[in-house]
Parts: C-alpha cells; structure tokens; sequence
C-alpha cells in the first residue's frame, strides 16, 4: 500500500522504477514524463499554466488520488498471494421462494462443472450471482464464498480484478489489428513480462484447437469463426487473469472442444459452462440443473455416463471428420 | 430521494441500461423518475413513459447541451422531490464529450460501450475521469480479450470507479447496479449551492451569440487560433 501523501514527495523518476506499470498511468491521462524525472507531483503540474490545466481538463488532485488508486491496485493484482483454490456456492431460494435442492456447491481449482437446464431457466442468474459474488443479496439470495471465506468487496468493485471471464456465443472482433498485435495488446494490459513468448505460445494453442491454422499476422477480422473461438478460448486460458472462465454454449464452433476444454484446466482455471450438448456436458465432473430460477440437484458424473460419452466422441469424430472432408473438397464416400 | 447522473456519447446504451436497472429498483418497492435531457431529439420519453416510468424531456436546441442541464437539474430535482421519488435519474449525452457535469456528492455513472475503441478512454474527459461507476456496454459483441482491454484502458484514466459491464438487451449486470443506486441514507433536497466536479469549457464568444459569419473581423469574445507555423503544435 503506498499513499497518496508519500507518492507527491517522490519524483515522477522515482514513481517509475518503483512502479513501472505507472507509465501506462501516465500515458493514457495523455501526461508527458518525458524531461519531467527530477520533478514531484507538485513541481510537475507546475509546468502547465492554468489555461492548460483548464483546456486539457487536468485536475492534479484528483489525478495524484487516481494515481495512488491505481498503483495499490496493481499492487494487489501482482501479488500472487491471492489466488483463487475453491468457489463455494450456498442454496438460495428458486423463483417460487422455495429452497434450492442442494446443500453446499464446492467447486476447485482445474474442474468443469456444467450447466443444463431450458432457456430462460435461471442459468444467466447464476453465473451472474458468481460474477458478483453474491451475499444474499442477489434475488436469488444466494451466497458464494472464495476459497471457503465470505471474500471482500474487491472482487466486486475493483476494475483490475474480476473473478469470472465470460466467453460468450458471440466471438467478433471489431479492432483492426493482426492476431499477434490482438494478442499483445491484451498481454501489455495484464503486464506480462516476457510477452513475445506469450504471445507465441497463445497463436499456437489457438492452432491446436482450429480446424484450420492461421498465421501470427492474419487479420483478426477476417479470421473464421471457429479460429475466432480459438484464439479467445487460448488468449482466455493463458491471459485473463480471472480465475473462474464461463463459457455459454462452445458447440458447432468448428474447434476441437476436448483439448478447448483441457486447455483451460491446464491453466488452474475453474470452468462453468453452460450447455446442451451431452459430450460437453459429460466432460464436466459434475453438473448443475436448473429449474425454475434455482439449482434443483448436482448429478455427480457417473463412469457409466462416460461410457456413454465414449460413444458420443466416437460419433462426434465422425462427424467432425465428414466436416474435416467436406471443408478439403474431398467425396465423404471412401 | 436519490439524485443519480447518468451520461455517456449518443448510442451508447444509456437508456438501454436505465429502463433495465429501473425494474430492478422497482421489484425493490421504489418509486423512480427519468428525467432525459437531449439536444436536437430524442424519442426516449416514450420508451420510459411505456415502461411506466415518469419521465420529464428537455431539449437544448441552440444551447449548450450541458450548460442547459446545469441551468434546469435544480427545478428537475425538485419535480423528483415533489412527486415523491426514491430515485431520480437524470440522463445526458455528453456530447463533445468532455463535460457532462458531474455534481459533487451526487453519484455519477458514465456509460461507454466497447464498440467505441480502445482509444477512446483517453480522449473523454471529466464525463469518465471523474464518473463514480462506469458502465460498459455491448460486451455481448465483441471477445472476452476485447471486453478485458477496453476496461482495462478505462480503469487506467478512473482507477477509482467501479467498472461494471452490462447488456443492454438482457439486462445482465443490471440488477448488480441497481444495488448501487439507491441508499437509504442519501437525501437530496436541493442542489442550490452544490457544486459541479469539474469546471465546463470556456463559452460566449460570437457565435454563442449567433454570429454566423466568419472571418477575424467578427470573431469576438473567446477565440484561440490553431498554431498552423511549421513546426506545427506541441503533441
């Protein structure tokens, strides 16, 4: 924790090497620190007159206050002290006030729990109530604890940290970049380190799951949709900082959804996903239903359940190698 | 009652948001009000009066858009107090994006949509710098890498503000920020002698005035010149 009384004593030289990721602080306020080392807080808004002040809506106050915001927050979000092992969700009440049909939801670090149940069941609600950690005070009234403790505000209310990332149905891109740019955007906002091999290691992982590769300098907008899906299903696994990954729905997505799915666990992320489709729904430890706005049971995945998924891999191969023949212009006959 | 500012660029899902929180406060038991303040046009009103929501309209026209709601939020808040609101929401398209003026103790919300570019953070000012809870829309079109960036970008120009993404069409996110809207322990019974948390731009120079034509002979009042020389303005 540092404050904002100590932060205006140090030089804007000093606030960079103790705080590196200040820079981004700086730049993105549009504040020059260029020939500014030696100055403090006070010395470096000296050098603008009041007009510029005014004109370039500049408030030293309320920046220094931002500033020292946004350093403990990555402080915080740096320190590896705060990861996230389990996620607890505790009964609450479905839409009829009636108690949900199950005792304690604990769900650890590397497993997929999924969600089925009709649309419009309550499974939005859910993930929702997980996003915002809920303490009873959802209309659910249901409650969620972080590593077996009720956690703290900030999971709800910090900007740097979020407990869930959501991979929507949806995969546009609406920015004009190539995958490896996309991609190194996205690690200059997470402040990886070494992002050259990060970087690398997502557009290869992205590969492994497309049914067609493509090239580190493609277009992100003109990549296909099942490209699309894998390279934020890899981007996600290495690069969000979210411990907990929803996904809605990865069927018919063109990618291979088994090594999607061990991708994401071999990053220590819990995954929910919500789905129809009984060979992602069986590749879950355990699933959730819902019912009428509540989790009515957990089913446990049976062995004799994945047996029958087995089976369904066997078909979806089928069909995933009819497509794979279809897409090279081959007869599906021999 | 609660007095709440919402604004944020045109289309960017401001009324979207405000119908969808609004019934998240009402299953609450709370009487809530709009008051929509545009420049040239809007149809909102009816949307809200559609919804059952009470909602007063006020149009600019000619003036600026935000010293016209600075010179009208005292009697709005007062047509709130006398119609026994809990919540009043004021809706404003900051639209030279700078202003929106933001009134010292009366919670702020920015709404910016993630269609906007990730540059845009850095070139709108008080109206996000100063917001006390960002609103994020449109996240259901683009990636999840997208979403992250973008407010990522926004938290570095407002670290303090809570940054929320809502759908504007499911109203997802919506409830969680009813929650942070309403307090029992808010009153405001009037704005007079508030003050706005952040000085607007410089006004009256000719054309406020409704000088139409142009040239140095009939600029008057508040008037800069570009630095057009070679070496060109300091970036």
């Amino acid at each position: 924790m540092i404050t904002k009384e100590r932060l205006q004593h140090r030089t804007i030289e000093e606030i960079l090497t103790d705080y590196p990721f200040a820079d981004s602080f700086f730049k993105n306020n549009t504040l020059e620190t260029e020939g500014a080392a030696e100055l403090d807080w006070a010395g470096y808004f000296d050098r603008f007159d009041e007009e510029e002040m005014e004109d370039r809506a500049l408030d030293s106050e309320q920046l220094l206050m931002q500033l020292t915001e946004f350093i403990n927050q990555m402080l915080e979000f740096l320190d590896e002290g705060q990861q996230v092992h389990s996620l607890t969700i505790l009964p609450g009440l479905d839409k009829s006030g009636n108690p949900e049909g199950f005792d304690e939801l604990v769900i650890r670090k590397s497993e997929v729990i999924s969600i089925v149940g009709p649309t419009g069941s309550g499974k939005s609600r859910l993930l929702g109530d997980i996003e915002w950690v809920a303490r009873k005070d959802t209309p659910t009234k249901r409650e969620i604890l972080i590593n077996d403790e009720i956690p703290d505000s900030s999971w709800r209310f910090s900007g740097a940290k979020k407990l869930v990332a959501q991979l929507s149905q949806n995969m546009n891109f609406v920015m004009d970049l190539t995958a490896e740019e996309f991609v190194d955007l996205h690690a200059e906002s997470r402040m990886v380190e070494n992002r050259p091999e990060v970087v690398e290691r997502i557009i290869e992982e992205a590969n492994k799951l497309a049914g067609e590769k493509f090239q580190p300098d493609t277009p992100i907008t003109s990549l296909s949709g099942g490209q699309s899906r894998a390279l934020m299903i890899a981007d996600t696994a290495i690069l969000s900082q979210s411990p907990i990954i929803l996904i809605d729905e990865i069927e018919n997505a063109g990618i291979d959804r088994k090594k999607a799915l061990s991708l994401l666990l071999s990053e220590e992320k819990i995954v929910l996903m919500a789905t129809h489709d009984p060979v992602l729904a069986l590749m879950g430890d355990r699933r959730i239903v819902i019912k009428n706005g509540g989790i009515s049971k957990v089913i446990e995945t049976t062995d004799e359940e994945r047996t029958i998924l087995g089976r369904l891999e066997e078909l979806d191969r089928t069909l995933l190698s009819y497509r794979t023949r279809l897409r090279q212009g081959e007869s599906l006959l021999d | 009652m609660n007095l709440v500012t919402v604004s944020g660029p045109p289309s960017s899902g401001k009324t979207s948001v405000i119908l969808k929180t609004i019934d998240s406060l009402k299953q609450r038991g709370l009487k809530v009000g709009v008051a929509k303040f545009d420049c040239l046009y809007t149809d909102d009103d009816i949307l809200y009066e559609k919804a059952g929501i009470p909602v007063k309209k006020g149009l600019s026209g000619s003036l600026c858009p935000d010293h016209f709601f600075v010179s009208n939020v005292e009697e709005v808040t007062q047509w709130g107090i006398k119609e026994g609101f809990d919540v009043l929401i004021s809706e404003s398209a900051g639209l030279c994006n700078r202003c929106s003026p933001y009134i010292k103790d009366i919670k702020a919300v920015c709404v910016i949509d993630n269609l906007s570019g990730i540059n845009t953070p850095k070139k709108i000012g008080p109206m996000l710098k100063s917001a006390d809870i960002v609103i994020i829309t449109k996240g259901d079109i683009v990636s999840q890498a997208e979403r992250e960036v973008f407010a990522s970008r926004v938290n570095l120009v407002n670290p303090s503000a809570v940054i929320m993404n809502i759908n504007g069409l499911t109203g997802q996110g919506s409830f969680e920020l009813s929650t942070l809207l309403f307090d029992e322990k808010d009153h405001v019974d009037t704005l007079v002698g508030k003050k706005l948390r952040f000085s607007m731009p410089s006004a009256l120079c000719s054309y406020c005035l409704g000088e139409t034509r142009i040239g140095e002979s009939f600029q008057m009042g508040n008037v800069r010149k570009m630095d057009l020389s070679e070496k060109g303005p300091k970036t």
